[in-house]
């Protein structure tokens, strides 16, 4: 153990799985420097990694989340600490069963091997089960358990034997040091250490520890109970740590993992138990860790039920007792995803949490990637710490979505399930219409969004079987065939789409073509007036971002982005401002709504609410410019993402009510109807083949496999270009 | 037979001991809730002897209502029956409390519920106060050995040993007596989940005995000074068995043979 060095390459707090992890792919990325501090001892400092089950199930629905856990268990099998047991999830239910062919469909799209088996054969497995409460499992071999303690040691070994590593327990990170919205340095207990560059890796502490350089690291500490029961007598004689698969008993919340001679119970199924950073109790205050609270056994009472409903003969055993029962804290977020990236606050400031022993490793690796090259093989983008607005960072918010999200640890979770908690927060100057017209509201980034109008239902008989109906419950969930009649009156006659939710910010000052061009694979230098559809690529060319430019002046870009890709688009941007101010970036999101009005009878309508000329040679497609409908001055963009013909108009934020009575008024003639988000974001793009980032656009692929590559190629630089150039010369490796 | 085991709720403190600003009790944020390593062995030692000998168990706590976990916790591991002397909080004295405790075993005795056996914690966890073992034994007029380490009971007899400084003491006694256990009795087992969730259901029977005045006033706790620890590492590797036997034997931890 090392005494504090005054300065570092980089310093990383917390050595958890994850700052272990952190720091060797540090190292092995050829950082030298590196600082790996903490406040507790090694090699269990005291926080979540100390209590983990440390068990590793491989399917996830999410493609990012299961990369980051394959990648993990590869490294873990290198260091020896993997070992293989197998694991199950069971259902009780019908519904479960269905949800387990959807694991079985996403195990076969990322490559997963797994089966789905009888209650028959989950007893071969697992022989002390008891087969007639369950109705069949998800059984997956590859599943199984790490010494992640060990593992972390090991790594951490490692990057001091390359010399690349200082490690200093027992030191307690007092402030960071900011110059200018730059990190400098780390204050402890013991001394300060100048640094440019801070990881944070400090898992349930790390909102304190960004809180002290003026960041948001936006978790919540939460409660996840935990047993240890034993001596089991099947499990004598056991050699290493478990034999027998992991069992998820998904219905009720819970797990049975073999433990040596013990068997662990674990459940997500009692009362959310937030807790706030700084309730935590130090090391001293703590009876067995800061992480390892008081066991609250009245919450635990339920799962008791479960479990011995599901294994009687071990857990049902009066020789086989409780010998260990811990409240151990872990991290929840907003959304359940990582919160991983350069903080948006502090330059050079890193948040590495809200990340479990299964996927730390592999997250550590792309975060060293992405910090050394900027470009991680694995696309984290939707773990970006940079995704959220400023009150998805309050302590409101996160504590509400955490308490909802915690109990769907192991849900049924429908991809399109809208969140309860904190709602009616972000509301566009239409709400109050569209709700009087049975808005069925979806949120995106706080904003409450029509996702179809009720006022709508009438137009199923004009419709009949076209609107195709969804006679499977799953797919008819969080869904209406009004969505579809919607989509049809659009295309029919005419409709009117609240986009108030997309993120605007302009890009103005004297450089801000050079800015814009930099950023942007299409030609930015276009006559004022023009509105441009581009991608953003990172240096590897992998795809950043999407969105369109409307060029207003000369040195005056506005760019409109997704409600949910503009804060991560916004940071793209403000991280590639030249140094010396000669371009601002100003976010308009909240002074501009958007009504977007398309279908063949949109020209119509609009001329006759405005004297512009709105013809298609007066206003073409891809134009953009200020007309006057009624008192109301408002920006018109000739482009769509639902296809010809129709204008969004944005509008001042506190005209907008004006606006919408005066195109509602104007479409009734032309039978216009309210559109929701289900035709804009999903029947109407995808008809027209129009991408969605986060759907079909990610970094992991290029503008040639996503079929965006366009004939030319601009002359100017840009970021990417090199790559793109290349990418262009070669087949591509997928389409 | 029949078996009393009266026990405390008392906080599990961790090595750091705080007080509340007051200085009237110990901080318990972050502590949890038990009873004292003497006392889980006379739970456990009359489960044994109710397996062992037939009868009924019965354990009894004076204090507040959320000392009912620690009632249901002695039921989880096989105690019978369970009574909560229920107070408003405010703390008894011993001197009130084992006159609560006799009252209650007076009123059982008057329900036909008489007590071969009555034990308790040599002392509790918290104020370690070594009394209400023997203020039972003598306002009930019962013979009582206090500190015991071992006991067997025979029919209406009892042998017990308790250590001391100079060898083992034996006591031969009649019963009914009074008994006071020291950690080492036993090894108490652990609570078992159908245990736990029996212990759940079952009733406990609530009295509420007027507070008292013994006497005895608790004008403020004070920390004595909390011993610093210090952690020296000895090495990573296999290699460090050596030097860890030979620091056991400098620390005289080895008996040798």
């Amino acid at each position: 153990m090392s005494s504090l060095p005054s300065q570092a390459r980089v310093v990383v707090i917390g050595a958890g799985i994850v700052g272990n992890s952190m720091a060797y792919h540090l190292a092995m990325q050829g950082w030298k420097e590196i600082v790996l501090i903490d406040k507790g001892r090694m090699p269990n400092p005291g926080g979540s990694t100390g209590h983990a089950s440390n068990f590793i199930f491989l399917t996830d629905h999410s493609k990012e989340m299961t990369a980051f856990t394959l990648d993990s268990v590869r490294q873990y099998k290198e260091l020896g600490v993997f070992t293989q047991s197998g694991g199950i999830e069971v259902a009780r239910t019908s519904q479960r069963m269905e949800e387990l062919q959807r694991r079985m469909a996403s195990s076969k799209a990322w490559g997963i091997d797994a089966q789905l088996v009888s209650p028959a054969e989950v007893k071969e497995l697992v022989p002390f089960i008891n087969e007639q409460v369950i109705l069949g499992g998800f059984s997956t071999p590859g599943i199984g358990t790490v010494d992640s303690l060990r593992g972390g040691t090991l790594m951490r070994e490692k990057a001091e034997a390359m010399g690349a590593l200082t490690v200093v327990p027992q030191t307690e990170v007092t402030g960071i040091t900011v110059e200018n919205g730059r990190v400098r340095g780390v204050r402890t207990d013991k001394g300060e250490i100048a640094a440019d560059v801070v990881v944070i890796s400090c898992g349930i502490w790390s909102p304190r520890i960004a809180r002290m350089a003026g960041a948001s690291i936006p978790l919540s500490p939460a409660v996840h109970q935990m047993i240890s029961v034993g001596p089991v007598p099947l499990f004598a004689g056991t050699v290493g740590e478990i034999k027998y698969p992991i069992v998820r008993d998904m219905d009720t919340n819970g797990y049975e993992r073999q433990h040596g001679g013990d068997m662990e119970v674990g459940s997500y199924d009692h009362r959310p138990i937030l807790w706030d950073p700084d309730d935590i109790p130090s090391i001293e205050q703590s009876k067995l860790s800061p992480t390892e609270l008081p066991f609250t056994k009245e919450d635990f009472d339920e799962s008791l039920e479960h479990a011995l409903e599901l294994m009687p003969d071990i857990l049902g055993d009066p020789n086989v007792g409780i010998r260990h029962a811990i409240n151990g804290l872990l991290s929840l977020t907003p959304d359940g995803f990582p919160l991983l990236g350069e903080t948006p606050e502090v330059k050079g400031l890193w948040s590495v949490a809200a990340i479990w022993i299964k996927e730390a490793p592999g997250i550590a690796r792309c975060m060293a990637e992405w910090m050394t090259s900027g470009i991680p093989e694995i696309d984290p983008s939707g773990s970006d710490v940079a995704r959220f607005y400023d009150h998805q960072k309050t302590k409101a918010h996160v504590q509400g979505r955490s308490a909802e999200g915690f109990n769907k640890t192991y849900g049924i979770v429908h991809p399109r399930e809208q969140w309860e908690s904190n709602r009616r927060l972000r509301l566009s100057p239409f709400y109050e219409r569209e709700k009087a017209l049975g808005a069925f509201f979806f949120e995106t980034a706080g904003w409450e969004r029509p996702h179809w109008y009720e006022s709508n239902r009438k137009l199923l008989a004009e419709y009949g079987e076209r609107v195709m109906p969804r006679r499977y419950e799953w797919d008819s969930r969080w869904w209406s065939p009004i969505i579809n009649a919607e989509h049809l009156a659009m295309r029919d006659r005419v409709a009117m789409v609240d986009l108030s939710a997309f993120a605007v910010f302009d890009i103005t000052g004297t450089c801000a073509l050079d800015t814009m061009q930099n950023l942007c694979v299409v030609q930015m230098n276009v006559p004022v007036g023009r509105v441009i559809y581009t991608s953003l690529l990172n240096s590897a060319a992998g795809i950043k971002a999407d969105l369109t430019v409307m060029r207003l002046g000369p040195n005056h870009f506005r760019v409109v982005t997704g409600g949910a890709d503009g804060p991560r688009d916004k940071k793209w941007f403000l991280d590639h401002l030249p140094e010396d101010g000669a371009v601002q970036l100003t976010d308009l999101t909240s002074s501009w709504a958007t009504i977007g009005v398309w279908g063949p009878r949109a020209r119509d309508l609009v001329t006759s609410i405005t004297d512009a000329d709105v013809s298609n040679e007066g206003f073409p497609f891809g134009t953009c410019r200020f007309i006057d409908i009624g008192p109301v001055r408002a920006l018109a963009s000739r482009i769509s993402y639902v296809g010809e013909l129709g204008w969004e108009i944005y509008v001042p934020f506190e005209q907008g009510v004006r606006l919408w009575d005066a195109i509602w008024q104007a479409g009734q003639p032309h039978g216009i109807v309210p559109a929701g988000i289900g035709v804009y974001g999903t029947t109407g793009r995808i008809e027209k083949c129009y991408r969605a980032y986060g759907m079909e656009l990610e970094q992991e692929f290029n503008l040639v496999e996503t079929g965006l590559a366009r004939p030319q190629v601009k002359p100017q630089d840009f970021i990417g270009k090199e790559a793109y150039l290349k990418q262009r010369a070669e087949a591509p490796a997928a389409m | 037979m029949n078996i009393l085991v009266c026990i405390k709720r008392v906080p599990a403190t961790a090595g750091h001991i705080a007080l509340t600003p007051d200085a009237q009790d110990i901080d318990t944020k972050y502590l949890g809730f038990t009873i004292s390593p003497h006392e889980e062995c006379a739970v456990e030692e009359a489960v044994r002897l109710i397996e062992k000998h037939g009868g009924s168990s019965t354990v009894l706590t004076l204090g507040p209502e959320v000392a009912i976990d620690q009632l249901r916790d002695a039921m989880a591991l096989g105690i019978d029956r369970a009574v909560l002397l229920q107070t408003d909080g405010r703390e008894w004295d011993p001197v009130a409390t084992a006159d609560g405790i006799v009252e209650s075993v007076q009123a059982d005795r008057a329900a036909g519920l008489d007590y071969d056996l009555i034990m308790f914690g040599n002392e509790s966890a918290d104020s370690a106060g070594y009394q209400i073992g023997v203020r039972v034994a003598e306002v009930l007029d019962l013979p009582c050995v206090t500190g015991i380490k071992a006991l067997e009971v025979d029919g209406a007899a009892a042998r017990v040993r308790r250590q001391t400084e100079s060898g083992w003491e034996r006591a031969e006694l009649s019963l009914p007596a009074v008994f006071t256990v020291k950690e080492g009795l036993n090894l108490p087992r652990y609570p078992s989940l159908p245990g736990r969730l029996k212990a759940k259901k079952k009733d406990i029977e609530r009295r509420k005995p007027e507070w008292r005045d013994g006497g005895l006033e608790k004008v403020r706790l004070k920390l004595p000074v909390q011993a610093s620890h210090n952690v020296e590492m000895l090495g990573k590797d296999g290699d460090v068995g050596v030097e860890l036997v030979e620091l056991f034997q400098r620390l005289q931890l080895l008996e040798r043979r």
